[in-house]
Formats: C-alpha cells, structure tokens, sequence
C-alpha cells in the first residue's frame, strides 16, 4: 500500500500542510483537504479547465497534478483575487458584463483570463477567444465573457498606469 | 474518474530515476509534465505500480545553442520554450508550434520530452522534430544513446525508446540562414488536437529552392517525412505547379486514418490543402528570403 505523504504549501498567502495518498488529485486537496471548494473539478483530464489555479505563478490544471506535487509550491485560487468584500477587478467586469450563468466554469475563466492578461494586458477580442478556449463554458455563449475580460483587462490597465 | 493506487518516487537525480524504472521493471511510468499521462490516469487507462516524477530533478530544463545545435532539456516546459528568445531566433517554427499544443494552462506544465516520449499522432512538436530532423538523447542502465528522429515513432503512443530509457535532452539543427516555416493545421477548436497539421521548412536561393521540408501531424499513425513532395519542391522551384505537384503528392505519401473526428478520405484532402497553403505561407512571411 502507498504510505500517505506530507504536503507544505502556500495558497493565497497562507501556509498550509496536509497528508494525503499519493494518487489525490491537486484538486480534491484544495477541496476537500484545505475546504477551498472555489476551484471545481469539472472534466477531471484537463479539457474543461474549470479546475484551473496560479501554480508558482502560472496557471495549470489542477485536476491533472498530483497534490503531491504541490509540495513547496505556493498556489492562488479564485478565493485569493479579492480583497475582502472588494472584487478584483476582473470579478467585478465578470458580474457587470453577466459573464456567468451557473457560475461553475468561472472561477477557471477567472486565472485563466489572468494569466494571459499578465503576458499581454491589452488583447484583442482575437486574442481573448484564443486564451478563454482554455476553458469551456456550456451556458454563456462566451459573448459577455469576452466582454467581461475586455472591460476587465481595461481596468487593471487603468489601476496599473495609476499607481505605476 | 480518479487514478488508481501507485507508488509515487520523487527522484532528485537521473540516476536515481533510473534505478527506479530497473526496479519496477516496466512497472513504473515516468511523470513528466502529466498533461498527458494523469488523464490517462484519471480513465485508469494507464495503471502503473508506481510513478517516477522527473519534477524534483535539476539541470533538465535548459536551452541552450553551440555548434548550430540547439539542445533542450528533456523537462523544459512548452510555456518556457514558446517564449525563450534563443528558441525564437534558432528555432522559430518550434516556436511557432508550441501556440498550437494545447492551451497555456497546459503549456505551463506540459514538457517536450513528455510529448515527445507520448508520441501522440496528433502533437505538434514530433512533428517538429520530423521536419526539421531532430534527435533525442535517452539515458537507461546501458548508458546514453542518441535516437535520430527516423528511428523513434512508431506507432501511435509508441517509440522505440526502452521502458526503462529517460529521454534526458531534445536536439535540433538551429534555423539555416533564409530559412522560412510555416504549421497549417486544421481543428475543430483552437487548442484541440490536429485533425490534420502540416510544417514546412523552405531554405531559397533566388527563384530556387534549395531545401524543403514538410512533415505530418495528425493524418497517419505516427508523423512522417514527406520526401518525395520536398523533392518537387527542390527540383522544380516554388512557382504554383510546383506548389500543387508538391501537395499531390503529399496527399499520396500519407497513411491517414480513419476516426470520429473525420475519414481518412477528408484527412488525405486536408494533407493536399494544408501543404499548398504552408508552403504558400511560408513563402509569404519571408518574401526577402529568395535574394537577401
């Protein structure tokens, strides 16, 4: 029988540690070990993309990682974007725009949009449709996402150039 | 939906890794960048005893060039390759393909030689290594050997690689000077895998074409080399005959298949379609490359 084994590991800021069989999925950790149910384990083989999370600052497929493979790793999930009661900016796109419907796809929407928006923060709708392919959404049509991540990736820009 | 039971082993060392594949005697799988592997894993379509993760091992990610060589560390990820500036400048179709393998999130983990040593029919990048004749480096209890592209796909999800040899390095010829590339590749979404995919390489020499290189992905059971259309290129230039003899042919060297995703018919039309506006391409993004 595999021996459980220790896992130390960042996520959103917070250390956290926990001991699980080597075949747990990165994803079934988050939720069901650390109780962070806001990543979702859609297809559970990587095509959905739901269950995408910032890992050591890239975004991946949680459900195709072992939580293992975490170890050291320090994570953000869609829990980590806000501040407080204080959407970040591209939440708050994604709820004036009406970018979700039942919600299940978004918090994957959300890191993925992010972290093509980190290598290039002014897209084109193009370029959106090719990094939102990413991940599936069954309800929206993807129009008001790519609205959504439009408006959203304005924003950030914004409160870059305002700060910077 | 969830894997089986395994043995898992973090080895910080190829040596190390080794020896665990010797113990498990084709018992144990290599866990590169799993974006292949732990899905089939999550179907239990794969169900080994162990699991050998490369992830802890150091020194296997570089990129690096000498001797018109570009050498890639086996555990390079796609993500870091498709944005490595060496790799723009001395393999820029390599570059060019890595936009077609999966998405970002996938490209953040997913590695060469993992997709390299899966030998999906499908991938873009042994389709790269066909066209630009590339070769890997595996290690195993033997020592190291090199296996030229010619040798190592197979047949589907299969090379010749030994279940207990580690493919430790990728290496490609850097880009001839006046070289021009092009990937053309039909799907039915961005991201998913090629129904059918063509990459050409075109070195020029005025009005003549001194080198061609087309390579398959997606049509047959493994990529292929398509020499005998490369051969109408070189002999009869680039003009539209030529251009249309050269994706005849192609259509004529191909072992397509047949799948829900379209009929081996459909797919030798696309090999015909996909060469012409490859080479079409490739000709267009580098107009200077004949006289320059």
């Amino acid at each position: 029988m595999p021996e459980p084994v220790d896992i130390r590991l960042s996520v959103n800021g917070t250390a956290w540690q926990g001991r699980c069989e080597p075949r747990k999925l990165l994803v079934d950790f988050l939720r069901e070990d650390l109780g962070l149910t806001g990543t979702h384990a859609g297809c559970e083989h990587g095509v959905c993309g739901a269950c995408t999370i910032f890992f050591n600052g890239e975004a991946a497929r949680s459900c195709i990682m072992f939580a293992v493979q975490a170890d050291g790793a320090e994570l953000v999930t869609v829990e980590g974007l806000a501040e407080g009661e204080k959407l970040h900016p591209l939440q708050q796109a994604f709820h004036e725009h009406h970018a979700l419907q039942c919600g299940f796809c978004t918090p994957g929407m959300l890191i993925a949009a992010l972290d093509f928006l980190k290598l290039n923060p002014d897209p084109s709708e193009d370029e959106i449709r090719e990094g939102l392919s990413a991940v599936l959404c069954r309800c929206t049509g993807y129009v008001n996402i790519v609205k959504a991540v439009k408006a959203g990736a304005e924003a950030m820009r914004r409160l870059t150039a305002s700060v910077g | 939906m969830k894997p089986a039971k395994f043995e898992y082993h973090a080895p910080v060392s190829i040596d190390e890794a080794l020896r665990l594949l010797e113990r498990y005697q084709g018992e144990a799988r290599v866990l590169a960048g799993g974006q292949s592997l732990v899905p089939m894993m999550n179907f239990r379509l794969a169900t080994p005893a162990a699991i050998v993760d490369l992830n802890r091992v150091s020194g296997l990610a570089e990129i690096a060039e000498s001797d018109g060589t570009v050498t890639i560390g086996a555990m390079a990820r796609q993500r870091q390759i498709e944005f490595a500036p060496l790799i723009r400048e001395k393999l820029p179709l390599l570059a060019e393909a890595m936009r077609w393998v999966g998405h970002l999130p996938t490209r953040t983990r997913g590695t060469i030689g993992g997709s390299i040593a899966h030998a999906d029919p499908a991938a873009e990048i042994p389709m790269v290594l066909q066209a630009l004749a590339g070769e890997v480096v595996a290690r195993g209890p033997q020592g190291e050997r090199r296996i030229a592209v010619s040798d190592l796909f197979l047949s589907p999800l299969t090379t010749s690689l030994a279940a207990d040899e580690i493919i430790t390095e990728v290496r490609f010829p850097a880009k001839p000077p006046k070289a021009s590339y092009a990937i053309e590749e039909f799907a039915r979404r961005k991201g998913d895998f090629a129904i059918a995919a063509i990459a050409v390489m075109l070195v020029r020499d005025g009005e003549r074409c001194t080198m061609a290189r087309l390579a398959t992905a997606g049509i047959g059971p493994a990529t292929v080399r398509l020499r005998e259309a490369e051969a109408i290129l070189e002999e009869r230039g680039l003009g539209e005959a030529a251009i249309a003899g050269a994706a005849g042919k192609a259509a004529e060297l191909v072992e397509p298949m047949s799948d829900q995703h379209g009929s081996a018919d459909f797919r030798r039309h696309l090999t015909a379609v996909l060469t012409r506006r490859a080479v079409q391409r490739a000709i267009r993004e580098r107009p200077d490359a004949g006289t320059g």
